[in-house]
């Protein structure tokens, strides 16, 4: 079965994010950069559907500049088996981003599109329910794991308290969240094979963006901690406080 | 207890890495970071080679990184096989030592002296984990002059006969099949030298671990006893014909990895050194805030990234095919001394807490005195040095 995945270039989640002086974007020099942790759930997913199936392939499609093509390389060496990049804005907001990625997308006769169930650096959780809307599929987010059966795909949910089960008739979009799809390694040979595999570079689709990031700032320093005694006599009051102010306990 | 591990890289070494260098790099960080770390200290303790990550670094592809694809490898290029060692080291000198031997004494021999029936028999399978092979040159008597070796591998009608002991072997009583090498003629004739691909369960082949280390306790570490080891015609390595200079040149290609191994063990205890000086408070205030650990701290940063630069010269020389051994022994023994001295001063840094197994530098510090003298013992490496300045034999 043919899988497509999409896939988004983010600052590594252990960055120490620094402003840049627009005050509205992040200083990008030094900066380490990886495939969004979910997006791998993802491409672990369609790589475990496609090895269910014993057959199809496994296509990533990005949206980016040159430099996302690490990316990309990132899920080949993984085992997909193509990739491409739209070459075009990656500060265009969320209906822009959907609108060049459909604009390859349609008409593909994949029936599964993957999403990780948001990106780690905006955490908008738009693009892949956007991309569903306009391609008129059914839609199921944040999935910990799915089956594929006939034409039917079976997508399990963590929710408040329990679990739900979801059917959605292909072709579906799925984001995919933390759960049953623990990425795995890139091997070594996977990441050399990657070099042979095709990677499609090509112009996106005009966007215009309706969204503007106005501005910028890192969180408040931390307060400093309270210390409420010393000795088995606080134990009482720090229990409470943990209770009542801190609702830990 | 330090973050997560993010290497040391004052020099931007990076920018001279490739996409793929660096993806080789990350993906053997993660693995070590979540299969190596959770174990290592307690394995430290119960002595125990982790043995159930051979299978996993199989499959990644560690195991011979630079041989060929068609053999089962990865096809790596030098520095990116370099840069496995370092990672690997980083968790630990006894599972770097475990790739190193397969790799680089097992492997490449069998490729390099090798028939292709022997190539096509345990290439794939040494590749993938599911065999694991030891190197015996080294005896009881002979370390640094292995050109006195005694073990002897005599002509019989249909094949050969092998009798005589190797000691200090990796590996050796996990190992499924030994590179043994031996002489085939009179005592003293190094040029009558050859190795064998020796089946460990061959009648008359023996291993026993050492007792009693206080090093590279997550390695094996073993004697190998041949008495009247019955071995085929064609246990023999048919291009293995160069005397000594052959085991030698195996000892080149893992010598190479671990001047990128240690390099790794140093930033390991660098960082955990710098990590804990940030948070330890003593006299008010963090001790990296004191002079004498920052003197320390700047001490470590500036020996690993001459290292580093070493190291990664050392690869380029290697993958355009101009390295020598003698370049080679510069490396293994500037970079191992490094490392030796910054495991050293990070335990410092640590105060009490440094002798804790918690911690990895005391760890790293006792292995890299075998480190030291394994491989080329640091002062025979000094000799070689001394040669190539002088054209004068020391030894």
């Amino acid at each position: 079965m043919n899988v497509i995945v999409c896939v988004k270039r983010v600052p590594d989640t252990e960055t120490r994010i620094r402003i840049g002086e627009d005050g509205r974007s992040m200083e990008v020099t030094g900066v380490k950069f990886i495939m969004s942790p979910y997006d791998e759930y993802a491409v672990e997913a369609a790589l475990r559907c496609k090895e269910a199936a014993g057959d199809g392939d496994v296509r990533l499609v990005t949206l980016g500049q040159t430099d996302s093509q690490e990316t990309l390389r990132q899920g080949l060496a993984m085992g997909a088996d193509s990739a491409v990049l739209l070459v075009g804005d990656v500060t265009a907001d969320g209906l822009a981003t959907a609108k060049a990625l459909v604009a390859e997308l349609e008409g593909t006769d994949a029936p599964l599109i993957l999403f990780g169930v948001k990106a780690a650096d905006d955490d908008q959780q738009q693009v892949g329910p956007m991309v569903a809307t306009l391609m008129g599929r059914a839609c199921v987010t944040g999935v910990v794991s799915f089956e594929v059966s006939g034409d039917v795909v079976r997508c399990h949910k963590e929710v408040e308290g329990g679990s739900e089960v979801i059917e959605a008739t292909l072709p579906a979009v799925l984001t995919i969240t933390k759960g049953a799809y623990d990425p795995r390694y890139a091997s070594l040979k996977g990441i050399m094979a990657a070099k042979r595999k095709p990677l499609d570079e090509k112009a996106a689709a005009a966007m215009e963006g309706r969204l503007e990031v106005v501005s910028l700032s890192p969180p408040p320093d931390r307060a400093a901690g309270k210390i409420v005694g010393t000795g088995p006599d606080a134990v009482p009051e720090l229990v409470r406080l943990l209770r009542e102010e801190a609702n830990a306990i | 207890m330090a973050g997560k591990f993010e290497g040391v890289d004052f020099y931007d070494i990076d920018t001279l890495l490739t996409e793929e260098q660096r993806m080789v790099r990350d993906t053997i960080r993660d693995w070590v970071e979540d299969r190596v770390m959770p174990l290592i200290g307690d394995a430290y303790i119960e002595r125990r080679f982790p043995k159930e990550l051979v299978p996993e670094m199989g499959e990644l592809g560690v195991l011979g990184a630079n041989l060929p694809e068609e053999y089962g490898c990865a096809g790596l290029d030098n520095i990116a096989y370099g840069i496995i060692m370092q990672e690997l080291e980083r968790g630990d000198s006894g599972i770097r030592s475990f790739a190193s031997v397969q790799g680089a004494l097992v492997m490449y021999p069998i490729f390099a002296f090798g028939s292709e029936a022997q190539k096509r028999t345990w290439l794939p399978k040494l590749a993938s984990g599911e065999a694991i092979g030891c190197f015996g040159l080294t005896e009881p008597d002979y370390g640094s002059n292995p050109a006195g070796m005694i073990t002897r591998a005599e002509k019989t009608a249909d094949g050969w006969r092998l009798n005589g002991a190797k000691m200090w072997i990796t590996n050796g009583s996990q190992a499924d099949v030994a590179v043994v090498w031996a002489q085939t003629g009179e005592q003293g004739d190094t040029r009558s030298i050859r190795g064998f691909v020796v089946p460990t369960d061959t009648p008359g082949f023996t291993a026993r671990d050492q007792k009693g280390k206080m090093s590279l306790l997550a390695s094996d570490t073993s004697e190998l006893v041949f008495q009247d080891v019955e071995l085929p015609e064609d246990a023999m390595l048919p291009e293995s014909t160069g005397g000594l200079k052959h085991p030698l040149m195996c000892l080149t290609q893992a010598r190479y990895g671990i001047a990128w191994g240690v390099v790794g063990s140093a930033m390991a205890c660098f960082d955990e050194a710098r990590s804990y000086s940030k948070e330890r408070v003593m006299f008010d205030g963090p001790i990296g805030g004191k002079q004498i650990q920052q003197v320390r701290l700047a001490d470590m940063l500036t020996k690993i990234t001459q290292a580093q630069l070493v190291a990664f010269r050392l690869g380029q020389m290697k993958d355009a095919g101009t390295m020598t051994p003698f370049q080679v022994s510069l490396a293994k023994r500037a970079n191992v001394d490094m490392a030796c001295d910054i495991a050293r001063e990070a335990r410092r840094l640590l105060g009490a807490n440094g002798i804790l197994v918690e911690y990895h530098s005391m760890r790293h510090m006792a292995n890299l005195e075998s480190v030291y003298t394994y491989e080329g013992t640091h002062d025979i490496h000094s000799l070689v040095l001394g040669q190539t300045i002088t054209g004068i034999a020391a030894y």
